[in-house]
């Protein structure tokens, strides 16, 4: 699929981008000290902090990524909707007040309120950039994903211009322009995603036997004597002629056909469904191809690609093969008949194989797979959860693990803690908790919604699964296209400035004010933290350039599952337990970022995506790929044997 | 007030807990039962995933609401 530049996506990001930079040098006048930069002072008005909590933790993951995956696959993306929601119980019920109580402008400050050690600054300094980082990638690559279709820019200028406005944002008035950057964002992704919802259930289902482009995908139905025969006709078609297996096709895991149509002389490639029972007829549904040559051009199936004569582009899909009682449509549907009637329909899914030529072009397949509702429902499709099925204990505990990570994650994330700095006292980090859970709640609900109207809009590009909210509301209105579009971006803009202002204050704060010792003015602590602020987000420019080819949305998985095995240890045991001391708390930070990081790098994960591994050659070390389920009661297991073996404070 | 507002706190996370826990090991270990669809036509993955998050929602609301109740009297207690 080409996509052309969206004018009115620019018109509307513009004036998003136009508007925060306004105000954040307005409000720039305000946060000169070091109490403005890092917790404006904490005179955020509670609801205006739980939506910014919003703001902060929706991020392109939540928004591109979980609805991409729901489109393509169903049910699975919405296992971490409830995940990332579940987290926030944590947060409310455990930390969000004493972590208002015990600290003044970072994490750090109220895991070292009662001991003030050099140590643990240092520690959980560097927890905080480690996870920060992690967390900064998937959205640097992000923003540069969603510029090259939205405003036809290269990748690397996405990324660069993101990164700009980000630095600028945080530099000009640190917390106070970040906080008003997210309570927008967050009421904007939470309003218009509510529209859009709405208005997927007003369209209502309908069959149909090809995406909106209007191209009819064709079925044909032959007997194996047909394609032996090759007479000319196939299945209702004439003058074709079944070619011989071209080179690279030979040992395919599904089984295809190539048909030349000899008068237009393009060759369709049909996938072959093979029949319940032996001597039933055949199915040949049409496929679509994409070719990377080695020169890094495109064929797209066969042709160059492109909107000219003898060139094609990727038809849209996304559609209904039956609703149940034989409809043709629905009309309007309530918001729960949208399941019932989906739970009992048949959806045209998309599966895709990799076939690799000796000319090192690679051509991927794409193929129809007519796929009941009662599975799009169900958990376990998605090759990350697919685990659930299968009858091997370590996969089970892998998923265990990643939804036990998602679970104590949230609470762990330095740029969602040091929110609570913002808000005036331990009753207002209390009421801005429950806003956030309210309202990201509300959002993740209709995830789910979204993610199955995209699969059933006629409108998903088969290439980039993150694209599917922004097209489903293309399909809808382009206006709302061009409001979801800049609003996708703007969501990058609000998480990455929450990340760089949260790894500012590690430097400045806990690193070098604490834990190293410069003895700084207010003023030069700003200064500090501004310069930290440039730097972070120059690194991540760099670094979202840097991994530009790589699928990186599994490190925001990893961010959750470090920062859970590092830091929530300390925290939980800091408010129950007043046996804790000060080397169990650099231990236990230690131990669990160390030991996860070294289990997620050692993981069949990181084999497959980051080295670029065989796993068949190569089997992975540990042996599954989550490490949440082992490290972070690792964590707790060192913090308490250490802290027995350690003086108390007022013994040592 | 901290530690009722604590121990109330420690309710709720411990009564979230376990129906969060229950929805991850069903579909870890009994997946087929994720497609039973016992409501209106609504199968129970869409159920229970819809009551987590709907039920996080409601829990938060009543911590709000408890802490308030026990905060109110207090305030007023130099007062008296």
């Amino acid at each position: 699929m080409i996509h052309e530049l969206s004018w009115k996506a620019v018109i509307f990001f513009s004036i998003f981008v136009g508007f925060t930079l306004g105000l954040s040098f307005w409000l720039g006048r305000k946060a000169k000290s070091s109490e403005g930069f890092f917790a404006a002072h904490g005179q955020i008005p509670w609801f205006v902090n739980g939506i910014a909590f919003a703001g902060d933790y929706l991020s392109a993951a939540s928004f591109l990524g979980i609805c991409g995956m729901i489109a393509f696959y169903g049910y699975d993306g919405f296992l971490y909707s409830i995940g990332y929601l579940a987290g926030w119980i944590v947060a409310l019920f455990v930390i969000a007040e004493p972590m208002k109580r015990l600290g003044r402008f970072t994490f750090a400050d109220a895991l070292d309120s009662k001991f003030n050690s050099r140590g643990i600054k240092l520690a959980a300094g560097i927890s905080t950039l480690a996870v920060s980082i992690f967390y900064l990638i998937p959205q640097m690559v992000g923003a540069g994903v969603l510029v090259q279709p939205l405003l036809a820019l290269p990748h690397w200028a996405g990324v660069v211009l993101v990164g700009t406005i980000v630095i600028m944002i945080v530099v000009t008035a640190g917390m106070v322009s970040t906080t008003w950057v997210q309570f927008l964002k967050g009421t904007l992704l939470v309003f218009f995603s509510a529209i859009l919802t709405w208005m997927i259930l007003q369209k209502g289902f309908k069959v149909e036997k090809g995406g909106n482009d209007g191209y009819e995908f064709r079925t044909l139905t032959v007997t194996v004597d047909d394609l032996k025969n090759n007479d000319g006709t196939l299945g209702g078609l004439n003058n074709v002629e079944v070619l011989p297996i071209p080179d690279g096709w030979e040992k395919t895991k599904q089984s295809y056909v190539h048909l030349l149509d000899r008068e237009m002389q393009h060759t369709t490639l049909f996938h072959v469904v093979k029949p319940a029972t032996e001597g039933d007829l055949l199915t040949l549904t049409e496929a679509q191809t994409v070719t990377k040559l080695p020169n890094g051009g495109r064929l797209i199936n066969g042709l160059p690609k492109g909107t000219g004569p003898d060139q094609a582009v990727l038809h849209p899909i996304g559609y209904l093969k039956s609703l149940p009682e034989g409809k043709s449509e629905t009309g309007p549907v309530s918001p729960l008949e949208f399941f019932s009637i989906l739970q009992q329909s048949e959806v045209v899914l998309w599966k895709n194989e990799k076939i690799l030529h000796a000319d090192k072009s690679e051509t991927t397949v794409y193929f129809q797979k007519i796929t009941p509702g009662s599975q799009i429902l169900r958990p376990g499709e998605n090759p990350i959860f697919k685990g659930i099925r299968s009858d091997k204990f370590s996969d089970k505990i892998n998923f265990l693990s990643l939804m036990l990570a998602l679970f104590c994650g949230t609470a762990s994330l330095p740029h969602i803690l040091i929110r609570y700095y913002t808000v005036k006292d331990e009753s207002s980090a209390r009421r801005s908790t429950i806003v956030g859970i309210a309202s990201i709640g509300f959002f993740y609900v209709l995830t789910l919604y979204l993610g199955l109207g995209a699969m059933t809009s006629g409108a998903l590009d088969l290439s980039d699964d993150n694209m599917a909210a922004p097209l489903l509301a293309k399909s809808m209105n382009t206006w709302l296209f061009a409001a979801i579009s800049a609003i996708a971006f703007t969501t990058v803009l609000g998480t990455v400035s929450g990340l760089i202002l949260a790894s500012a204050g590690a430097v400045a704060h806990d690193l070098m004010g604490s834990a190293f010792g410069f003895q700084m003015s207010d003023d030069e602590k700003v200064r500090v933290a501004k310069i930290s602020s440039v730097v972070v987000g120059a690194i991540a420019i760099v670094l979202g350039i840097l991994f530009k080819d790589m699928n990186v949305s599994f490190l925001v998985g990893w961010a959750f599952s470090v920062a859970a095995s590092a830091n929530l240890p300390s925290l939980v045991m800091i408010l129950f337990w007043s046996r804790v001391t000060r080397q169990g708390i650099i231990t236990a930070i230690v131990v669990g970022m160390v030991s996860s990081l070294g289990w997620i790098l050692l993981s069949a994960e990181a084999f497959e995506k980051v080295y670029g591994l065989d796993l068949l050659k190569t089997p992975a070390i540990v042996p599954f790929s989550q490490p949440g389920i082992v490290t972070i009661p690792l964590g707790f297991l060192t913090l308490i044997a250490v802290s027995l073996m350690t003086p108390r404070r007022e013994e040592s | 007030m901290q530690s009722r507002n604590s121990r109330i706190g420690l309710i709720l996370f411990t009564i979230y807990l376990i129906v969060y826990g229950g929805f991850v090991f069903l579909n870890a270990f009994a997946p087929h039962q994720m497609e039973a669809t016992p409501i209106a036509g609504l199968n129970i993955a869409v159920l229970y995933g819809f009551g987590l998050i709907i039920g996080a929602i409601l829990l938060s609301g009543l911590y709000g609401f408890l802490c308030r109740e026990k905060s109110a009297p207090q305030n007023k207690e130099p007062r008296a």
